[in-house]
């Protein structure tokens, strides 16, 4: 199980803000790929500059490993406060 | 050295009344608090997000490097977060120091971090419904000050 929570526009385009995958994903592209398959406009917005991932509440770059039970989060520019 | 996010109003006079007792020390206490601001009532209200867990050890790395840099011998950071009324205060930072310039400069700089860079996700409620908002050119320029 892979809990995904998305911030900020990102949660607007998909309708929702957090979800669990299971069976969990092994990586964080296959994560993508499976909460973008139904939803395209998800899928551009995940991909659009700035926006950054974080597993377990640190940034990654590219593609990292997911352990069971990993927090995954999309997070668009942040705007300060 | 204490960083809190809390979605309950403040009273930015109480929180710089406490943050002052007791500093034999302390020859300097320099306070800021942001209002949430509305363009002739164009604003109902702000909003804003923030990563639990994340948006505060954020904000608390960034102190800890404030404090060393500034040579501060205590800071305070109040941060409201969900919905905030114009009018209402939004953040609240204080900076002790054993002389003012320390302690100015610091919360000058922590403002400008806050402003531009701590990660949260704003959003203004209007007449025309909901919209993000994204640091401005300016906000950016205040930050990169202290690069």
């Amino acid at each position: 199980m892979v809990r995904v929570l998305l911030f900020g526009r990102l949660a607007d385009v998909a309708g929702w803000r957090e979800r669990t995958l299971d069976p969990a994903p092994g990586t964080l592209a296959e994560l993508r790929r499976r909460i973008a398959t139904d939803h395209a406009a998800l899928a551009e917005a995940l991909k659009a500059r700035g926006v950054q991932a974080a597993v377990n509440k640190a940034i990654v770059r590219g593609d990292v490993a997911l352990a069971p039970g990993a927090e995954v989060a999309f997070l668009p520019p942040m705007s300060g406060g | 050295m204490t960083v809190r996010l809390q979605a309950e109003p403040f009273e930015a006079g109480a929180l710089l009344t406490a943050f002052c007792a007791g500093r034999a020390e302390t020859g300097a206490v320099v306070s800021f608090t942001g209002l949430a601001r509305a363009t002739a009532g164009a604003v109902a209200a702000l909003e804003l997000e923030a990563y639990p867990g994340f948006t505060d050890a954020e904000i608390e790395r960034i102190a800890k490097a404030a404090r060393v840099r500034f040579s501060l011998q205590d800071l305070l950071i109040v941060h409201r977060v969900g919905r905030i009324a114009p009018g209402e205060a939004i953040v609240f930072v204080a900076t002790a120091a054993s002389h003012r310039r320390a302690a100015f400069e610091a919360a000058d700089h922590l403002m400008d971090y806050l402003k531009s860079r701590a990660p949260f996700w704003k959003r203004e409620h209007g007449p025309d419904g909901a919209r993000w908002i994204e640091p401005t050119e300016r906000d950016m320029a205040d930050a990169a000050r202290w690069d």
